[in-house]
């Protein structure tokens, strides 16, 4: 308690202006301690801390810097405190407290160091952090409180509190007393100060946070002595056999206090009949027969009834005597009022950390949803359109990330080179696509399944023609500065700006497609025909053109989003393939011929895969999976997808 | 009275003596048993070949005859060599481990050799127990029932559900294409109990034939294929012959007229379908202890199409065509990768053909499906005219690929 009254004399010592002017030397004020500085003890020091600090002379955090690093001597002459500097074993160079300027050199055994043990080395230590927490430059009381952050300390309690009341920077006040609350949480005296503090952090989402009280959750293994539950905050009572405490882990326990024989593993057994092997034959059994469990067990028991070896329990008497004894969960922290508020409040947090985490996943879901849109409307179209299936629209998302790829060779500045390579890559792959429909696709309607033939030759070839070109490996397609970086809302919440701008490119696109069908003359034209062509051909629109402009919007809109996809993705040339199943995908879950559908599966899609991750995290091979058997499900109740055409232009 | 089946079909006897001629002409040259003009690794690949020609009948049958577009019977061939490569590989450990223990100063006991079996097998995917699905490993029999029974079981749970719920044409074979995407991407996981993407290896070694030298063993698989592929011949033949096959054909050319008629359209392409990929596994068993080596990216959605492209190029609708598609596509992919081909100098560039080889097959692909939709097999036509179906000008449906009398092919055009 004296300990505590004088730390608070120090308190209030700091509360003084510190701008005072020096009373006194700061060397003055040392001789009239002398004393107690050369003989420092944890006791004494305070009294001495308190005089030095009441005298406040400028040099003193430095002094203190040196006193604690062992570096302040005395000279036995005249009691004077030096620094020093050697300049040969022999020699020391004596520096002037307060100056630093050099006052003469003494011999070795002139001087005397000062040696404060560890008990005073904190003290001053956390006389040394008030002082760095009250320094006028803030990045030096930022690198402070880091430095508590980093490696938190109990004494450092105290003088961050004072600091941190006295802090005028709004932002280092806000740090200050956060990390007050976490060194509360960890070190304070008083249970009523570490519960407040522990529920002051309710609902806090922040990881340190989370980590400032998981630590007073941890909990031990203990087992019971007798009936009694042992001394301790217990957590609760654990029976052997369960996900705590397996059969093995439990009868270890009892045999590490002595309750128990040593376990005989099959491996020691083993050992203990080779041991014990003569003329090829253990304890009157012959060695060939010993080729079963069972026939070693008996081979070893004959040993041990012969007093040779230990007893060997079996497992179902292993069980028995470790059913038979109590095991408890107790907490490492003492404080049961602690404990319960920890877990309160860990529990609150949990439940905004889970509302939070489906956000970040929502969010996720529909940037990766996003993505399968631009990927798969292309596809919508020309399949809704024509009934005619891409295989090749993988390759023609790769052809425009690699015209992305291609203009950022001519175009360093990578701003610029994406507003060029967005409509290069449309008009690329757009004459790829009308070239294609002209050269193949025409001479092959009404024969779906050729077209998906004769489409997939070209993609390998497609694929390959990439590889020849730009090689294996992949190619990078880098963004522009301003979209580095993230939104974050929160530890928890943050998305990419690159996922943002690929969604603001899809809601793009799906508006722009939406007025290009419902608002324009080649709209109607191309609804005309998706719903019936010889009906749309008599009424004088030009199926073959119509026909031919669809096609060549589907491919264009795939080099775009091969543009997207190559920002956030690397370049390489098989990168379509990648994205073609899941188009498909998208399509034929969303229905075909309606941009509606197109969006509605690609959401189904993304929001699926992603939270099918969010359950198996660490397996996104068994997501992919569990997502195609959902599809194949999906297409049992829905065989046209979730918006189905309706009469006659539903077809066959 | 009907003539006998072989004198109304005589393509099969042809077929056959063609298949025992060659059969025997490469076991005479092989090094194995004669002359050794062959080499082992080329009777392997011949070997091989003749498996793919097994699976092509398979697709012939459901595509071709039937006129569904499976993406999928590469994940039958493949679970097919899972199947029989997990009894290889685990009895061929168990010899190993057998060997290694035969010094140990006690006789292993059976949960020791399990467990060193399990590390052996599984150690490479940081486990060392044996996954409840190797239960029958040990087990020659049961694992090649499970050649049959799990590729079965798959395509009738799979046909059925897809079947049921009228998924027809371009849908149907996106389906079976994820279905082979989900089963390859499931079997890339570690956990899968299948050694993830370092798959089986060391097939080649048959445990009990280990005394034998690989060139003995290669012409035994190498007539255990050609076999198979006569037999899977003879049988496909005979059923796309009678009224089985009559209405099969009609499924393909117009499944709602069939229907119509009162057959049960689904119970047919359920039956062709798990047929096919019953043969299709049986062809997967026979080619991957030739090949040595199973890992997942065999089942790689892209190999399903592959074989598409060999039976379109071979010619559909009829079973010779796939098998010509088949060994002709696969041995000339293997001498164009392979680097037999010479490269073309053009002064500017030189053709690697390992580079430009798919290029070509691409293009060429496109080629036969724009303008020959008979494919090879259709050369056969212009020597035999006679060969063609006479059906006095009655609708054949609108498949063009498939055989079908040239007189229709030619007013088809002008529809």
């Amino acid at each position: 308690m004296g300990h505590l009254l004088r730390l608070c004399a120090l308190a209030l010592l700091f509360a003084l202006p510190l701008s005072r002017p020096a009373a006194a030397d700061l060397q003055t004020v040392l001789q009239e301690n002398a004393e107690d500085v050369i003989r420092a003890s944890r006791r004494t020091v305070e009294d001495v801390l308190a005089a030095l600090l009441a005298d406040n002379d400028p040099a003193l955090p430095a002094f203190l810097e040196e006193w604690r690093g062992r570096n302040v001597y005395v000279r036995e002459a005249d009691g004077l405190f030096v620094y020093v500097e050697e300049i040969d074993r022999e020699t020391y160079r004596l520096l002037d407290i307060v100056t630093r300027a050099e006052i003469g050199t003494a011999g070795r055994r002139e001087v005397t160091q000062l040696r404060p043990n560890s008990g005073v080395q904190g003290v001053i230590a956390s006389a040394l952090v008030e002082f760095q927490l009250r320094d006028p430059d803030p990045a030096r009381r930022a690198a402070a409180l880091d430095a508590i952050a980093r490696n938190p300390e109990a004494g450092q309690l105290g003088p961050l509190t004072r600091a941190a009341e006295a802090e005028t920077d709004p932002v280092l006040a806000a740090r200050g007393a956060r990390l007050v609350t976490f060194l509360t949480i960890a070190f304070a005296d008083e249970t009523a100060d570490r519960v407040a503090a522990i529920q002051s952090l309710s609902g806090d989402l922040s990881l340190d946070a989370r980590a400032a009280l998981n630590p007073l959750l941890t909990t031990r293994l203990v087992l019971a002595e007798g009936e009694d539950p042992p001394p301790g905050n217990i957590a609760a009572e654990v029976r052997p056999g369960s996900e705590t405490l397996g059969w093995e882990a439990a009868y270890e326990m009892l045999v590490q206090a002595g309750r128990a024989p040593a376990q005989v593993s099959d491996a020691d057994r083993n050992a203990a009949l080779v041991a014990n092997l003569a003329d090829g034959r253990v304890a009157g059994v012959a060695v060939a027969s010993l080729n079963t469990e069972a026939a070693r067990d008996a081979a070893y028991a004959a040993l041990a009834a012969e007093g040779i070896v230990p007893p060997r329990q079996t497992e179902a008497e292993r069980r028995a005597s470790a059913a038979a004894a109590q095991y408890f969960l107790v907490y490492t922290e003492a404080d049961p009022a602690v404990t319960a508020a920890a877990e309160q409040a860990l529990d609150a947090i949990e439940l905004r950390v889970a509302l939070n985490q489906f956000l970040d996943l929502s969010l996720d879901a529909l940037s990766l949803a996003s993505i399968y849109f631009l990927a798969a409307i292309g596809l919508a179209i020309t399949f809704g359109v024509m009934g005619v299936i891409n295989m090749a629209h993988g390759e023609f998302i790769m052809m425009g990330a690699y015209t992305g790829y291609v203009v950022q060779l001519f175009v360093p500045d990578y701003t610029l080179s994406i507003l060029i390579a967005l409509p290069l890559a449309f008009a690329v792959t757009f004459a790829a696509g009308v070239a294609m429909e002209r050269l193949v696709i025409r001479w092959l309607y009404n024969r779906p399944l050729e077209t998906l033939l004769a489409t997939f030759g070209i993609s390998i070839a497609l694929q390959q023609l990439a590889k020849n070109i730009f090689g294996t490996q992949a190619r990078p397609l880098t963004s522009p500065g301003w979209l580095d970086g993230a939104w974050v809302l929160n530890d928890i919440v943050s998305i990419s700006y690159i996922r943002i701008a690929i969604f603001g490119l899809g809601v793009l696109f799906f508006v722009l497609l939406l007025l290009i069908l419902n608002r324009t003359r080649l709209g109607l034209e191309v609804r005309a025909v998706t719903q019936n062509p010889r009906m749309a051909a008599s009424m004088g629109i030009n199926p073959d053109r119509i026909n031919m402009l669809t096609f060549g919007l589907g491919s264009g809109i795939a080099g775009i989003a091969g543009v997207a996809i190559g920002l956030y993705a690397k370049v390489t040339s098989e990168m379509g393939a990648d994205y073609i199943v899941q188009s498909f995908m998208t399509v034929v879950v969303g229905g075909v011929g309606n941009i509606w559908g197109t969006l509605l599966g690609a959401t189904l899609i993304g929001s699926l895969q992603k939270g099918i991750e969010w359950f198996n995290p660490s397996n996104t091979l068994a997501a992919q999976t569990y997502m195609i058997l959902f599809i194949i499900l999906f297409i049992q109740f829905r065989p046209k997808g979730i918006i189905a055409l309706k009469g006659r232009a539903a077809g066959e | 009275m009907r003539r006998p089946f072989v004198l109304r079909h005589p393509s099969v006897l042809v077929f056959l003596a063609l298949l025992a001629l060659f059969t025997l002409g490469v076991t005479i040259l092989s090094e194995g048993m004669g002359l050794g003009l062959i080499s082992t690794s080329f009777v392997k690949t011949l070997g091989k070949t003749l498996c793919l020609c097994l699976i092509a009948v398979a697709m012939d049958l459901v595509w071709g005859y039937c006129g569904i577009l499976s993406l999928g019977h590469f994940a039958f061939f493949g679970l097919g060599g899972y199947m029989i490569g997990m009894w290889l590989m685990y009895e061929r450990t168990k010899g190993i481990v057998l060997d290694s223990l035969v010094n140990a100063p006690l006789p292993p006991t059976p949960e020791e050799v399990r467990a060193a079996i399990g590390t052996q097998i599984f150690g490479v995917v940081g486990g060392s127990e044996i996954p409840v699905i190797w239960t029958f490993a040990d087990s020659l029999l049961a694992q090649l029932a499970l050649v049959v029974l799990v590729p079965g079981l798959l395509a009738l749970v799979f046909g059925w559900l897809a079947f049921r719920s009228r998924v027809t044409g371009v849908y149907l074979s996106i389906l079976t294409q994820a279905m082979t995407l989900a089963l390859s991407l499931y079997l890339f996981q570690n956990d899968s109990g299948l050694r993830g993407n370092n798959g089986l290896s060391g097939l080649q070694n048959v445990p009990g034939l280990l005394h034998l030298p690989q060139s003995v063993v290669s012409i035994g698989f190498f007539w255990a294929s050609a076999l198979a592929l006569g037999l899977a011949y003879v049988l496909a033949a005979w059923l796309v012959s009678g009224k089985f096959g009559s209405v099969v054909r009609g499924i393909r050319d117009d499944e709602a007229r069939v229907r119509f008629l009162g057959y049960d359209v689904e119970a047919y392409k359920l039956t062709v379908f798990t047929l096919t990929a019953v043969l299709a596994a049986l062809a997967g068993a026979l080619y991957y202890p030739q090949a040595g080596i199973i890992n997942p990216a065999e089942i790689a959605p892209i190999a399903g199409i592959y074989l598409a492209v060999w039976v379109a190029i071979g010619g559909r609708g009829r079973l010779y065509g796939a098998v010509i598609g088949a060994a002709f596509v696969s041995l000339l992919s293997s001498w164009f990768t392979g680097g037999g081909a010479p490269p073309i100098d053009l002064g500017v560039y030189t053709i690697q053909w390992t580079d430009w080889w798919l290029v070509l097959l691409g293009l060429s692909f496109v080629a036969v499906t724009l303008f020959a939709p008979k494919g090879i097999g259709g050369l056969v036509d212009l020597v035999l005219p006679g060969s063609v179906p006479d059906r006095h000008g009655a609708d054949l449906g609108p498949d063009q690929g498939a055989l079908r009398e040239a007189e229709q092919a030619r007013t088809e055009d002008g529809k």
